[in-house]
């Protein structure tokens, strides 16, 4: 655990994001580099005429963004070197139709098709049909097949999962993912900027606020807005409230995930509370559609800021007992230590964020390391280990709610007076932004494009999950079928999120 | 362990002593008597996730915490679609999704009853018009009741349901 320092504010966090636009070679250099791990992929997308790859240099911590124009609609494959770019390549090809020269694996990833058209954010024309998709073959000897969803048996979200077995071992998993594919990034294209605080706020509705806020982050930096004070401090108070009722509900969901139910009715019970104080303190359980390119929608007043000091009160009292309660029982042990351990090469590999990522070595946290506002004047530990197991992740969570209340502490404590909001002027020009937020689950990260009137060109929003999911396949591998509600949970990546 | 255990036992469940409003527990009542007099002594309902943002699942699931406790009135979810009475739809059903939707309709038995629930259920929501989304619940299978709300609280949601049990009588 590092103590958190104040460390320098990079360029992006208050002015437009500049590209640099690169030669093929470099960009393949580039791909090289990250898959060397002194670039860290923070993501891929494309536009029209080009793709832009978000990289993090390991020994600086800066962020930058390489553009390569098109040749012809082709690029070169990022995922052939480096493969945690495979399926943010895919994404592109099926909305955009850029193809990615190199590719190893050129299966369609969002489109099913079903959208009757291909390339939506390109050429948008009639589609053909597509053959069923091609699972991964396996061959060998007593292996069978066991095909999960897209619906499920819980009240989760969709998405396939194709298990290879021998006997009751996983040998692969395979996934399927694009159901919830909704367009955002078309619906995105010419709305007004508060159409699209709606939008990104609807990306993953558990992190509503963090997609809100990195939202927010871009379009105030490529209008080089600032954000009153208090307007700050308001987006951390509803972003660890948030953390807090995730982390609450996952902690007891995977728990009964292992069988043991008694957790989630005790967490459950803490995460409502946190939800009633965030819909008595913002006036919305999820405090969806509060914060907004300038700041944010709702004021505390005293009565306000008293109930969620009366929450984080009752939560330091009632929470240890519950922390004690998983830590003594060797039978729900015995089911996530040493199961579905995530290897910290690969965690590194993908920069894995959130609990995938700090279970696994990955020491990163954007509140921290690179850090915006107010959380630069704020203290507070980033929990992290390396034993990746699902118990790592659930400890993982235990440390961050404890850290969450000392925030959300912290922020009423020093609640600057004065407004909550300024509206952003605009620029008269063309302008980009990039924002980067810790939700819950890790890193989101907003790229946005705006025409000189103020309305959106582009908008790429990557969720954290785009890089857990292909790690959920590696860890459930040598383990049992029966184990991997427990392994997905504590995971919990965003189907959502991801499908966009 | 034993702690929670005696505690259980010695203190008042949060159940009767959490809901600040009596109007949840007055709800959630007549809904388990109109269950009762409807459907026997159990309403069986599955949940579908047509492409939501998740928000909606999270408000479902925490009908099950300790101040809802949805089950004490004979309302459970169940995991296929075989053993439902109503299907509670959520997400402005993709089209990636709409095919799994009319299959889950199809393998659910008659007498069933359709709930869409949230703005996106209604009818698309924020996402209607987009090239990928159907336009809400009622544009693949026939919708009994709408529970608006982005996403409907856990309180909207017992709402709805006391009042598609109250339309439900003449169907069953």
């Amino acid at each position: 655990m590092d103590q958190h320092t104040a460390g320098m504010p990079q360029p992006f966090r208050s002015q437009p994001m500049p590209r640099q636009t690169v030669t093929a070679t470099e960009w393949e250099l580039a791909a090289v580099e990250a898959a060397r791990g002194r670039f860290e992929l923070f993501s891929l997308w494309a536009t029209d005429d080009a793709v832009h790859m978000a990289l993090r240099q390991a020994e600086t911590g800066l962020v930058d963004i390489l553009s390569l124009p098109l040749v012809g609609g082709r690029y070169p494959s990022v995922g052939a070197q480096h493969p945690a770019a495979q399926r943010l390549e895919r994404a592109i090809a099926d909305l955009h139709g850029h193809h990615a020269d190199g590719s190893p694996d050129s299966r369609a990833w969002l489109d099913h098709g079903r959208w009757g058209i291909a390339a939506p954010l390109g050429a948008a024309a009639p589609g053909p049909e597509l053959p069923p998709y091609a699972f991964l073959p396996v061959e060998g000897e007593s292996l069978h097949q066991v095909a999960v969803g897209p619906v499920h048996a819980g009240i989760i979200e969709p998405g396939h999962f194709r298990f290879t077995a021998q006997g009751e071992t996983v040998v692969r998993l395979e996934e399927r993912l694009g159901y919830t594919h909704k367009g955002v990034d078309a619906l995105m294209r010419g709305a007004t900027l508060a159409r699209g605080a709606e939008l990104a706020g609807r990306v993953s509705g558990d992190s509503t606020v963090a997609y809100a806020w990195a939202y927010a982050q871009a379009a105030e930096a490529a209008l080089a807005a600032d954000v009153p004070a208090r307007g700050r401090y308001l987006r951390a108070i509803m972003a660890e409230l948030e953390r807090l009722a995730n982390h609450l509900g996952d902690i007891g969901a995977i728990c009964n995930d292992a069988a043991f139910a008694m957790m989630l009715a005790q967490c459950g019970v803490l995460r409502e509370e946190v939800l009633r104080c965030a819909d008595a303190a913002f006036g919305h359980r999820f405090m969806r559609d509060r914060v907004v390119p300038g700041g944010v929608t709702h004021d505390l007043d005293a009565r306000a800021i008293g109930l969620i000091a009366a929450l984080t009160r009752r939560l330091r009292a009632l929470f240890p007992a519950i922390i004690g309660l998983y830590d003594n029982t060797a039978s729900l042990l015995a089911r996530t230590v040493g199961t579905g351990t995530l290897a910290p090469d690969l965690a590194r590999r993908f920069a894995a964020g959130g609990h995938v990522g700090r279970a696994s070595g990955r020491d990163f946290d954007t509140r921290r390391d690179l850090a915006y506002a107010p959380y630069d004047d704020l203290t507070f530990k980033v929990p992290a280990r390396g034993d990746g197991d699902v118990n790592a992740r659930i400890w993982i969570r235990i440390r961050e709610v404890e850290q969450s209340l000392a925030l959300i502490e912290q922020c009423l404590a020093r609640l600057p007076e004065g407004p909550i909001f300024a509206a952003p002027a605009l620029a008269g020009e063309a302008r980009e932004g990039l924002g980067l937020v810790e939700s819950f689950r890790g890193d989101v990260l907003v790229w946005l494009a705006l025409a000189a009137d103020g309305t959106i060109t582009r908008c790429h929003l990557r969720d954290p999950s785009w890089f857990q999911w292909p790690l959920l396949e590696a860890v459930i591998e040598g383990n049992i079928i029966a184990d991997f509600p427990l392994c997905n949970k504590s995971f919990n990546c965003s189907y959502s999120g991801h499908d966009l | 362990m034993r702690k929670f255990l005696l505690d259980g036992l010695l203190r008042r469940p949060l159940t009767e002593a959490a809901p600040t409003d009596p109007e949840i527990e007055a709800l959630a009542l007549a809904t388990g008597q109109a269950a009762r007099r409807r459907l026997g002594r159990s309403l069986s309902i599955r949940q579908v996730d047509a492409g939501s943002c998740n928000g909606c699942e999270l408000e479902i699931q925490a009908l099950g915490n300790a101040f809802y406790d949805l089950e004490r009135f004979g309302l459970h979810f169940v995991a296929s679609p075989r053993h439902a009475d109503v299907l509670l739809v959520t997400g402005p059903v993709t089209k990636n999704m709409a095919e799994a939707l009319r299959r889950t309709y199809a393998a659910t038995p008659d007498p069933k009853w359709v709930v869409a629930v949230g703005d996106c259920g209604r009818d698309g929501g924020c996402f209607a018009g987009s090239y990928a989304a159907t336009g809400g619940v009622s544009a693949v299978v026939p919708v009994d009741l709408v529970i608006p709300g982005c996403p409907p609280s856990p309180k909207a949601l017992l709402t709805g349901l006391l009042a598609l049990l109250d339309a439900a009588g003449g169907k069953a």
